[in-house]
């Protein structure tokens, strides 16, 4: 090759080819996918908690998809009843479906785990309520103060067990509720129309 | 498309000059005019290209600690969880930002911006404004990795800089690099665009392309990420790995003075690799809520990258073929013969794990984190190491002090690199088999890929010694007055040589050298 035009024409026909076909053509088709009825956008305080789950890079570990039955296990492990579909994901901004299983999948922890203090210790010190679990603890999202500093408003984490801090009491930031709080609205668990656009069905 | 790829010919560009040792007077068969404008082409490149080094190796450095203590944390999860910039998905983050857009973008920038002039044969342009690129293109970095440390994140794997904190940075200094390159381009004297120009020149142009894409404010849902892994995938495809490839291109046939296997070979393996490399992204999605036609596209286009994969592998390999004793005297031929190799392998192994059947099992396990790996590592690091080992010698005007040392370097980085992938895709299989099987708890899943966890941790802890004794090696290198040894015999000279000979070395001489005292070394050492 001698044209530096010719090569460098080439080189960015086929790039923008490529975003066109995977990018371009998906958004448009993408366009018009509702949100289902029984979703709920996420509250203030939920994104908030999702701004924490990004800043802490639990997506690095945890995944947020159900795949379909026939193809995984997902549906098997309890991870939801059937496989999640693009309407699913409408109001996540940007998607957090992740690409590791370190952890298990999250997409419908809420409805699996109903309860805001087990996430809330679970945070604290993930150990302490599952043995073999290698989930970092999130210390720093939590204040450790002597129980005569402990006010009114403030949200009081019990620790079970032995591994349970001496002398203070445990007391979640907001960051840490807020976190919880978006776990606990991920359910994914009501119905969708079989042909929800672009759903996996003919996965294979 | 005209002439075939002769890099012996005269007008050809480029390429990797002869070695005919049998021409005596001229320089390994160098006509003084070609050796005047090499020398001036480094010349001009010389501060740029060294403190792009520089900075790579700075990163290399950080790079390796933040993904040594991620691996620790995936076996010890009570290690270091009091603060939270120390948190195990900020410090994995910042580990691939060092590594990918630190280390290997400047190791890689810095030997694009010396290949180019050389291989259009002027000099650098705008080698000021090239220098500032890669300031500011550093600085971005520093920005975007300190931002994930302290939890600032835009939440897209690979593209987690800031865009509006870092992003400014990175689109400058890098336009900046480019513009530097293009005019070089534009000002050249050879005719002939050698192979590696090509990929130097489509990387410039694919990464702002991919970047704006991927950085683009308004995707959402389930758009985003079919985006999040356009760019990511591409990133390695048209930006790391075009650059490596180029450097391949250029390093092997220049080492062993010989002609480049095949020019079509060269053409296709370009060409093809734009078309179906850039389709791949959608495969890390398999089974995942986007269309089913985008990861079918995908897993299509990902088995079409054999034919890249296959042309410019056959004609890297066969390039080397007959020739493999020389990689006992060249660090740059080993390490670059064997990056070239690993690139093979990752890209077969990638086309094979994009399969549905392979990817049940794979997917969300180590096994992908094992894979990027000996593509960024055993390729594209292996690749870089190996034209710092030619590159730097030219710039500061001596040899390297020590064969040892190298040596070391060598050895560790290969022996770190193996246990690394070997116990992480044992630990990904194990997983991944593990969560196949629904009567097994996710606890068997964790529990089975820990011991690969700890082999992994040894592995990288080993990788990190060897990064330790290069960049050591990369400071005395650098910090001796130019010109201090002049290095009659190149290194792994112990055993015979290919392209040395006492001809050509009294020619190159003229006068009896004077020997430095690691020279004198290595003399005693061969007697």
């Amino acid at each position: 090759m001698t044209r530096v035009s010719l090569l460098a024409l080439g080189a960015f026909a086929i790039m923008a080819g490529a975003i066109c076909l995977l990018v371009l053509v998906p958004q448009a088709m993408l366009a018009d996918v509702q949100a289902p009825p029984q979703l709920q956008p996420y509250t203030e305080r939920q994104l908030a908690g999702r701004r924490v789950y990004i800043a802490n890079g639990c997506v690095y570990c945890h995944s947020q998809q159900v795949r379909d039955p026939a193809f995984t296990t997902d549906v098997d492990r309890g991870w939801g009843a059937r496989a999640t579909v693009p309407a699913d994901y409408v109001y996540d901004r940007p998607h957090l479906l992740g690409t590791m299983r370190t952890g298990p999948d999250l997409i419908n922890v809420g409805q699996r785990l109903p309860d805001m203090d087990w996430h809330l210790i679970h945070l604290y010190d993930p150990r302490s309520l599952v043995e073999w679990s290698t989930m970092p603890a999130f210390p720093f999202l939590f204040e450790e103060k002597p129980r005569s500093a402990v006010g009114p408003n403030d949200r009081v984490v019990t620790i079970p067990g032995p591994r349970a801090p001496r002398g203070v009491v445990v007391v979640a930031k907001p960051q840490a509720v807020a976190l919880a709080d978006y776990l606990l609205s991920l359910n994914r668990q009501y119905p969708v129309a079989a042909d929800t656009a672009g759903g996996p069905r003919a996965a294979h | 498309m005209t002439a075939p790829q002769s890099p012996q010919g005269a007008g050809g560009a480029a390429a990797p000059a002869a070695s005919a040792v049998g021409a005596a007077p001229a320089l390994r068969g160098l006509a003084p005019d070609d050796l005047e404008i090499r020398l001036r082409a480094d010349e001009s490149s010389r501060v740029v290209v060294l403190v792009l080094y520089a900075v790579a190796i700075g990163w290399l450095l950080v790079g390796s600690i933040f993904g040594d203590i991620a691996s620790f944390k995936l076996h010890w999860p009570d290690f270091l969880t009091r603060q939270g910039w120390l948190t195990f998905g900020r410090v994995r983050t910042a580990h691939l930002h060092a590594v990918n857009y630190g280390w290997a973008t400047a190791a890689l920038i810095g030997t694009s911006v010396w290949l180019l002039p050389r291989l259009v044969h002027t000099e650098l342009k705008g080698a000021l404004t090239a220098l500032l690129g890669g300031v500011l293109f550093t600085i971005g970095i520093t920005v975007g990795i300190v931002g994930v440390l302290l939890g600032v994140n835009d939440g897209m794997e690979w593209l987690e800089a800031n865009r509006y904190a870092a992003g400014p940075f990175l689109v400058i200094g890098g336009g900046l690099v480019g513009l530097s390159l293009f005019r070089t381009v534009a000002a050249r004297r050879a005719q002939h665009l050698y192979v590696s120009v090509w990929y130097i020149l489509g990387a410039f142009i694919w990464f702002p392309m991919l970047y704006v894409v991927g950085k683009w404010p308004t995707w959402s849902g389930v758009e985003s990420a079919a985006v999040n892994w356009f760019f990511a995938h591409n990133v390695l495809g048209f930006w790391l790995t075009a650059m490596s490839v180029g450097a391949a291109y250029y390093f092997i046939p220049k080492v062993l003075g010989r002609p480049i296997y095949s020019y079509q070979l060269s053409v296709i393996g370009f060409w093809s690799l734009a078309l179906f490399y850039s389709l791949n992204g959608m495969h890390h999605l398999v089974g995942g809520p986007i269309p089913t036609w985008m990861v079918t596209t995908s897993i299509v286009a990902s088995v079409f990258m054999f034919i890249p994969v296959v042309a410019t592998g056959i004609n890297l390999h066969m390039t080397v073929v007959g020739r493999f004793g020389a990689l006992r005297h060249s660090p740059t031929l080993r390490f670059v013969v064997l990056g070239a190799i690993a690139y093979t392998a990752v890209s077969l192994q990638g086309s094979f794990t994009a399969l549905r059947e392979v990817n049940r099992v794979t997917h969300f396990t180590h096994w992908t984190v094992a894979h990027s790996h000996v593509g960024g590592y055993a390729f594209v690091s292996f690749v870089a190491f190996g034209a710092m080992y030619y590159v730097v010698p030219r710039l500061v005007g001596h040899e390297w002090p020590s064969v040892r040392l190298v040596r070391w370097h060598f050895n560790t980085v290969l022996a770190g690199i193996a246990i690394y992938v070997i116990a992480l895709t044992w630990s990904g299989v194990a997983q991944g088999l593990a969560l196949l099987d629904a009567r097994l708890p996710f606890q068997v899943s964790v529990e089975r890929s820990i011991p690969g966890l700890y082999g992994r941790s040894l592995g990288g802890l080993i990788l990190t010694v060897g990064h330790l004794i290069f960049a050591y090696h990369f400071w005395l290198m650098v910090r001796m007055p130019r010109g201090a040894t002049r290095r009659t015999l190149p290194p792994f000279h112990e055993a015979q040589p290919i392209l040395y000979t006492a001809e050509a070395d009294a020619a190159r001489r003229g006068a009896p050298a004077p020997a430095g005292a690691s020279a004198q070394r290595r003399a005693e050492g061969t007697a």
